[in-house]
């Protein structure tokens, strides 16, 4: 089978804080991280790989940095990255990049065949708009398989997909037919650990890095701020919910895993009980 | 050549890793070096001084693209009671020179620019993977490592374990001892955030210009410490750390509560005022001196930095001692395989011998009794600062008394704090640690 995943790279948004006077975004020091929405994706992608044979290509566009996300790809086990990064796309909104990312599978069909299956992150952390998957599906004629939650069956051979889909009421149990251009549900599949091999070749393996004109985009008025229609009116910070109890875990396999990542989750909202505690522990 | 099979497996992307693998892969050695942060610099305590000497030696012209902070052009040193201090202030326009010779630095910017002059010198450097243990041929000869990630062992002729300071892999593979209470401080630092006009008002400066304040007295409460102010760009980093031992056995405070107290003193509310908090890390630093550096070689292994003790306390040194033993162990590594050796104990030998000409060893070696004498002569800490601070009180008050009377009334109290026998005992002791 052969898989291309898009994928984003974006703001750690549980770094991410907002001036408290100026109102303005502070991003300084803030790290990056794929789209986490994307790597249930990607999981599912590997796991067709491994399943059927064939190759996961990750591809992104942004600016040169986003050629980190995508080496990060090629360490859970991609076989094959594309960052395709211009000027002319910068300020794109997701009319803009929809078709930015169209191109950019067009012409990596070309360079190593047509996909079965384009997937997606089912929306991002730092735009929410859930439109890039559906925007590419529409200019490239895939079909549209969108808030999946388990691909059932899939026949190569036959091009044909059963998939389930978490609806507004319910599952929906769709077959449908391949190529397809699919968004995976959050909590779906688990990205794997890569092996050592992967994260050896992914150190040593070149990023493919395209421009507008080397991925075949001569028009360019349908790129970046010119091809983007959006405009972001006003940006500003909600007042914060009021925290409340959840329960986690319950029935867990293992649940001092499910433990150990609360406690993790918890030294990192709350740094000075790790200094506490490391000082409680070096008193014993 | 095998494919997992490198020249040199470097274990961790601090700067004395980063200094060994870097010049490693310069003298065209096939490197790969392994890191368990996400990135290099993800697990580094934020805000430092960087030494530029150490780092000129590897990548001479750093300045041009390292992310550096504020040059440094005043140090200042406190001496601290509960009101306030007594101290030293030296600042000298010298030091707006071409090449600086400290700068503040903020570790996770720049352990990842470090990490990338690493990669682009050639080395394979793989992070999130964390080396579990040490492979060992049925001789017991190191010849490579194993990860967390599944797959197999990857070799290597020579492992450099740059680990810092918890040194995991050295201790459980035995290379090391346990770390004692007594050889390491527990240090907190936080980052507080400020525009930089506002920075550069509190303390007189312009442009890139940097201030430093270390202190010590009343504010460690008795325990064996020092508390320490950089300024960098928008930020300043504040901290204070004291011996494992000391806070078990001597004060009650915890590390947060005496870093609270710290930034609460009169002497230092006003200058982080209005500030943001934005980072809190808390991290060991291995302060007990020459008498607890480990074993530096064996067959197929030397270790580096942090991991081997590497830190002058007193002067407050640790990443440029990192970084030169990085050097020196590597530049030995790569003198031992380009000539066709091999990296037995024996050949390895000439790191120990290259530690020990340079500052490294004999600065360690200078204040291998300092850590004793703190030990034992807590009033150091304690006693003297207030002794100063009551001194210059009494010195700069204009109250009616005469300045004779002033002068003995200092000396006494000196005197009744402490005795005769008790003021030389410690200039003696001083001394002689000091020499
Ligand atoms: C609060 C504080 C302030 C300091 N201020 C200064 C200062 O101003 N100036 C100065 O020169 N020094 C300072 N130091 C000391 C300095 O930070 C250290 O001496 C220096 O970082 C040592 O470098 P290193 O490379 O040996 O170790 P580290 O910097 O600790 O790096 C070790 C690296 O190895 C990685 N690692 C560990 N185990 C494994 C494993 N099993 N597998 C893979 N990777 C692993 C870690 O993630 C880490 O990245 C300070 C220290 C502290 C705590």
């Amino acid at each position: 089978m052969r898989i291309f995943v898009c994928i984003k790279q974006v703001p750690d948004s549980a770094q991410i804080r907002v001036h408290p006077v100026t109102n303005t975004i502070m991003r300084q020091g803030v790290p990056t991280i794929i789209n986490p929405y994307d790597l249930f994706g990607l999981e599912e992608a590997l796991r067709l790989r491994d399943r059927f044979g064939g190759e996961v290509t990750v591809m992104t566009m942004g600016p040169p940095m986003a050629s980190d996300s995508l080496r990060k790809a090629l360490t859970y086990g991609a076989d094959r990255a594309v960052l395709l990064t211009d000027r002319f796309f910068a300020g794109s909104d997701t009319l803009a990049t929809s078709y930015a990312l169209a191109n950019l599978i067009q012409k990596a069909s070309e360079n190593w065949g047509q996909p079965d299956i384009v997937f997606c992150g089912k929306q991002t952390i730092d735009g929410d708009t859930a439109q890039v998957g559906p925007g590419i599906a529409r200019r490239l004629g895939l079909t549209q398989l969108t808030y999946v939650s388990s691909i059932d069956e899939i026949d190569p051979s036959h091009g044909t997909i059963t998939v389930r889909r978490r609806a507004d009421h319910g599952v929906q149990v769709l077959q449908s037919r391949l190529p397809a251009m699919i968004t995976m549900m959050e909590g779906s599949n688990e990205i794997r650990r890569g092996r050592i091999e992967d994260a050896l070749r992914a150190a040593s393996a070149e990023v493919v890095q395209w421009n507008a004109a080397a991925a075949g985009i001569t028009d360019l008025g349908h790129c970046g701020l010119r091809g983007s229609p959006t405009v972001v009116k006003k940006v500003f910070a909600p007042p914060s919910r009021e925290e409340k109890a959840t329960l986690v875990g319950e029935g867990a396999a293992n649940p001092a895993a499910v433990a150990n990542d609360l406690i993790t989750q918890i030294f990192a909202r709350q740094p000075v009980l790790e200094g506490d505690l490391m000082h409680a522990a070096a008193r014993h | 050549m095998k494919q997992n099979h490198f020249d040199a497996i470097v274990v961790g992307a601090g700067p004395s890793g980063n200094a060994a693998a870097y010049t490693l892969a310069q003298r065209g050695l096939n490197v790969l070096q392994i890191e368990r942060g996400e990135y290099a610099g993800s697990k580094n305590v934020q805000g430092a001084i960087l030494y530029a000497d150490a780092l000129e030696k590897i990548i001479p012209d750093f300045r041009d693209e390292a992310p550096l902070e504020r040059h440094i052009v005043e140090q200042r040193v406190w001496m601290m009671d509960d009101a306030g201090h007594t101290g030293m202030h030296h600042r000298s326009d010298d030091y707006n020179e071409d090449k600086p010779n400290r700068y503040t630095i903020l570790r996770a910017q720049f352990d990842k620019w470090f990490s990338r002059c690493v990669k682009e010198a050639g080395a394979t450097v793989i992070y999130e993977t964390t080396v579990t243990s040490l492979m060992r041929d049925a001789s017991g000869w190191v010849v490579g490592v194993h990860t967390d990630r599944n797959g197999e062992g990857i070799t290597a002729d020579v492992v450099i374990l740059a680990e810092g300071v918890n040194g995991l892999v050295g201790r459980t593979s035995g290379l090391r001892e346990e770390l004692k209470p007594e050889n390491v401080a527990l240090a907190v630092k936080e980052m507080h955030f400020l525009p930089q006009e506002v920075i550069d008002a509190r303390f007189n400066l312009k442009g890139n210009e940097g201030v430093v304040i270390e202190a010590m007295g009343t504010i460690t409460e008795g325990m064996v410490g020092t508390a320490f102010l950089y300024t960098n760009r928008e930020s300043i980093s504040v901290g204070i750390g004291c011996m494992v031992s000391d806070f078990t056995d001597v004060g009650q405070a915890t590390p947060h509560g005496l870093l609270d107290r710290f930034k609460a003193h009169p002497s230092i509310r006003a200058l982080l005022e209005g500030s943001e908090i934005k980072e809190y890390a808390a991290h060991l630093i291995p302060e007990g001196g020459y008498r607890a550096i480990p074993e530096l070689v064996g067959n197929g292994w030397l270790v580096v930095g942090d991991a081997g003790h590497f830190v002058n306390a007193v002067h407050r040194e640790g990443s440029n001692l990192a970084m030169t033993t990085g050097r020196l162990a590597a530049e030995t590594v790569a003198d031992i395989i380009l000539s066709g050796g091999s990296c037995s104990r024996h050949n390895l030998a000439a790191y120990v011998e290259a530690v020990k000409d340079s500052f490294v060893m004999k600065d360690m070696k200078k204040y291998k009794d300092i850590h004793g004498f703190l030990k034992k002569g807590r009033h150091v800490v304690d006693l003297y600062p207030r002794l100063m601070n009551r001194a210059a009180q009494t010195w700069f008050r204009v109250d009616g008394v005469d300045k004779k009377s002033k002068e003995s009334t200092i000396v006494r109290e000196a005197w009744r704090a402490r005795g005769i026998g008790g003021l030389m005992g410690d200039a003696f002791k001083l001394m002689r640690a000091w020499r």
